[in-house]
């Protein structure tokens, strides 16, 4: 949306002028970014500077991880005006799955990982089936399905306990780091492919902005005036670059950070590019309307669970790969800490309105509260009671700047 | 009747960016039929938002009178105690409570802390007598028709001291019959006493009933009419409200010519089991290339069904017969393959399930064929725009750009998007389920020219209307639908709307 909106800056004015109203234009979906980067810059400084250092982004961003992939998931599902909640104790499940087979089956990483991903689509399968074909709501199919995976969980891990992992492929997947290039006698004390990887995300990037922005002008369609373009590329460069220089200082990317990269970077393709996409946005927009316009909403509602499935089974794995194990605690409450960043994200309840990239912002954001806290050594009660102001405050700030934009 | 109840001044309301009233002066005199008219946006709406305490005082400026007393209305609540009520076009009766509950919902008749139930029926008898409705009190509201709620709110209105009662569009969606109806007890009410204002469309109602009327145009009075003096005819309010003549509302088609018949159901029967009846029965219908037919029928008579039922059957029908298109025997399990195969079907209720309110022009324009703009599933976003600023074009839709949201839209712009949405899928036949409801004069002409520029082209249309004198004016052959059965059929040149009210109540 927020290009669409850019687009409207139609006459000339000055470059104040037009940057004011490109941010009043945006206000809802910059206000994600501004409160992330806030939220940050009060921890690095109350942490006095511990939150920023390479090592913590690093692992805040591996923490982020597990309930991103489930927040990009529970967005659509919201979009779609419907809930899952049975979403965390089958991660939980799947990841007790993945252990089993992993060190009592033997089975290799890649038969365990795509068995597992399977699972998890068919189980999404499952509980879309009473919601798609017989009406019931999500709200009550999904919770039993809650109940039912808390069971399978325990019933699995009950004899055991806490199953250990011992496979390091696995485990690779939740703790470790992209390899790095071999030595070549510069940039020794960096992670040198990290930094190739930014330098290219950071040029692609630019190509296919200035790309689009050429076509748009060849259909003499209306486009971001030149000095506010070249900011937006000189922006995401810096922000990009910092990051990458960031993460390149400690271990470089971690696997973790790869999978959330290409997840979110899938279904935002998805989303905003594809027929399918627009599909799930029709049905979340209006139903009835789809449904005429010779959109199966049920064949919408499957595929939305079925995602939800998928990326439930691929939290499962990367919890458990974190935690080199599968425990009988595991999931518990990631559903709702999916939907919390998945509204702070500025999804809409009303359906139809919601971005995967706004919800991993609303991840990053509620992950970096966790983990800003626990460094400033801020009890766990007060950490609650945080979080739930923050979401409170994001969604108000959502309703509001929706009302103040008609 | 030369008392005025109610004066207001030089009201000025401003929302960002527009004037929606300036300087508006509209003066009532007691126990009068006052009705105002206007085209879509003139400010009819806000004006009696500003009236009923919707926009507070302070919002607007200028002065309301009440009685010569200046009101300063906080609220709904504050006109309301005031003896203004105004029944809004979407009514605003809760569906699973009772009649009676829903007449003294906020009023409750109170016996010490508890609400006297029985108390409360039997007043909500008196009131309902009082509308000349026979329902049972104690029916829910969920089970009667709209006409019947209609009088429900009135009764709602009268059980609270009504001196000033505000009708918005209060006819547009019932049949003649409860259209008659109504207009009957808005007289009775005025003999007792009860002034009116009423906001239509619909120019004969106004000319039928009001005493006096008044007329809006960007925001402006124009003129105030008094039907007792011969002031008010069709033509002098259409003149006022567009500002200009329109020589003939029906816009002639000169060069008729039909080819052969293009989609014909024939023994055409459907069970619904949702309601638990049968509701088409032994249908036999066809239309040609290049032709408008017109299905004229009272609303519940089964006309939006036998569309749907073509249209893929999303409701799921259980269907016996034949249907017939372009000479093959076809079925449609879903809208989809009615789409695919050439079929489009402009619903009645725009907002409801016609369009995506949320989304924008160029969406909702492309939504029914994505894959003409998509290659591999991938959608061209620069071909969508094109193709949207077409249709914008060639429908004269009135938006600042394709990517604005279409909630943000006037009813007639609205429907020429979902015209667009329907042409852009290419259909040989376009089934269209009233296609001028709610819109202005203006936007009505427009929808008819281009409904003729595209029977021209080769289309065919079905025209599903509550209007007569629209499918009189419109159609080349008329079918009639009552209960579910088609009653009559008649060549344009042989119907009137004698004839076809006369076979509609069959």
């Amino acid at each position: 949306m927020s290009v669409q909106k850019m687009q409207s800056v139609l006459q000339p004015r000055t470059f104040v002028e037009n940057l004011q109203r490109v941010l009043r234009q945006n206000i809802r979906e910059y206000g994600m970014y501004i409160a992330l980067f806030v939220i940050m810059a009060i921890f690095a400084i109350t942490t006095k500077g511990t939150f920023v250092s390479s090592r913590n982004l690093s692992n805040l961003l591996n923490q982020t991880g597990y309930i991103a992939v489930l927040a990009v998931g529970m967005t659509l599902v919201i979009v779609i005006r419907q809930i899952d909640l049975s979403v965390g104790f089958l991660a939980g499940f799947l990841g007790a799955v993945a252990a089993i087979a992993l060190s009592r089956w033997g089975l290799p990483v890649i038969v365990v990982v795509l068995l597992v991903l399977a699972l998890g689509a068919l189980a999404g399968l499952l509980t879309a089936f009473p919601v798609a074909k017989l009406g019931i709501p999500s709200f009550v199919a999904s919770l039993a399905g809650w109940l039912i995976y808390r069971g399978a969980l325990q019933l699995v891990t009950e004899g055991s306990g806490t199953i250990i992992i011992a496979d390091e492929a696995f485990n690779a997947l939740g703790n470790g780091f992209i390899p790095d290039i071999p030595n070549i006698g510069i940039l020794a004390e960096v992670h040198k492919l990290t930094l190739l990887l930014g330098i290219v995300a950071i040029v692609s990037f630019m190509l296919s902005e200035m790309n689009g922005r050429r076509k748009k002008l060849a259909y003499n369609f209306e486009v971001l005036p030149r000095e506010l373009f070249v900011l937006k590329l000189l922006f995401v460069a810096v922000v990009v670059g910092a990051i990458t220089w960031i993460l390149a200082n400690y271990n470089g990317i971690s696997w973790t950070v790869v999978i959330m990269l290409a997840v979110v970077g899938v279904y935002h393709f998805i989303t905003t590019q594809t027929v399918l996409g627009r599909h799930i946005y029709a049905v979340g927009g209006n139903p009835d309307a789809a449904e005429l316009s010779g959109i199966s909403v049920k064949r919408i509602i499957y595929m939305v669970f079925g995602s939800m499935g998928l990326l439930s089974a691929l939290s499962g794995i990367l919890f458990a790969a974190r935690l080199t194990s599968a425990s009988t605690t595991a999931g518990t409450l990631f559903e709702l800490d999916a939907i919390a960043a998945a509204y702070v994200g500025g999804v809409s309840a009303a359906g139809g309105v919601g971005r995967v990239t706004g919800s991993i912002i609303g991840a990053l954001v509620m992950t970096s509260l966790i983990n800003g806290m626990n460094l400033m050594g801020v009890g766990i009660s007060y950490q609650y009671i945080v979080r739930g102001a923050v979401l409170a405050a994001a969604v108000i700030f959502d309703v509001y700047t929706r009302r103040a934009s008609r | 009747m030369n008392t005025p109840i109610l004066e207001m001044r030089d009201i000025t309301k401003e929302f960002p960016g527009v004037k929606a009233l300036n300087n508006v002066s509209f003066h009532v005199a007691e126990g009068e039929i006052h009705c105002l008219v206007g085209e879509n946006g003139a400010g009819k709406s806000t004006l009696m938002k500003v009236l009923s305490g919707v926009y507070p005082h302070g919002t607007y400026s200028g002065d309301i009178l009440l009685r010569g007393k200046e009101q300063h209305y906080r609220g709904i609540r504050d006109s309301e105690k005031a003896g203004v009520a105004i029944i809004y076009q979407e009514l605003a009766l809760i569906p699973e409570l009772t009649v009676y509950e829903n007449i003294f919902l906020g009023n409750e008749i109170r016996n010490g802390p508890l609400v006297d139930w029985n108390e409360t029926i039997k007043r909500a008898g008196e009131m309902l007598d009082k509308v000349r409705l026979k329902v049972n009190p104690t029916a829910k509201i969920r089970d009667l028709g709209v006409g019947k709620q209609q009088l429900v709110e009135i009764a709602k209105a009268l059980s609270r001291d009504v001196k000033l009662l505000i009708l918005d569009e209060p006819t547009a969606a019932l049949n003649e019959d409860d259209s008659a109806n109504l207009l009957d007890l808005l007289r009775g009410l005025r003999d007792q006493g009860v002034t009116c204002i009423l906001i239509s469309h619909k120019l004969k109602e106004v000319i039928e009933i009001a005493d006096t009327v008044t007329v809006l145009r960007d925001g402006q009075t124009i003129r105030t009419l008094d039907a007792h003096k011969g002031e008010v005819s069709e033509n002098i309010l259409i003149k006022h409200m567009v500002g200009r003549e329109i020589e003939n509302v029906y816009p002639r088609r000169n060069n008729k010519q039909f080819g052969d018949v293009v989609l014909e159901a024939r023994n055409w029967n459907a069970y619904s089991p949702a309601v638990g009846r049968t509701i088409l029965r032994d249908i036999n219908f066809n239309v040609r290339r290049g032709e408008i037919v017109g299905i004229a029928g009272l609303m519940g008579s089964g006309r939006t069904e036998l569309a749907l039922s073509m249209f893929g059957n999303p409701a799921g029908y259980q269907i016996k017969g034949e249907l017939f298109f372009k000479g093959q025997k076809r079925l449609f399990r879903q809208p989809r393959e009615a789409i695919d195969a050439g079929i489009a079907y402009v619903t009645e209720d725009r907002k409801g399930n016609g369009l995506i309110l949320m989304q924008d022009v160029k969406e909702n324009i492309t939504l029914a064929n994505l894959r003409a703009i998509a290659q591999r599933s991938i959608i061209d976003s620069n071909a969508e725009i094109k193709v949207a600023n077409e249709y914008k074009t060639s429908l004269n839709i009135k938006t600042p750009s394709v990517e604005q949201v279409v909630g943000n839209l006037s009813g007639g712009n609205q429907q020429k998007v979902c015209l667009g949405k329907w042409l852009f899928v290419k259909p040989d036949v376009l089934i269209l389920d009233e296609p001028t409801r709610g819109i202005d004069v203006g936007a009505k002409y427009e929808i008819y020219t281009i409904m003729n520029r595209l029977v021209e082209q080769g289309l065919s249309i079905i025209m599903i209307s509550s209007e007569l004198l629209e499918v009189l004016g419109m159609s080349d052959r008329v079918y009639i639908v009552s209960a579910g059965r088609i009653t009559g059929e008649l060549p344009i040149e042989e119907a009137t709307q004698e004839k076809i009210m006369h076979l509609a109540t069959n």
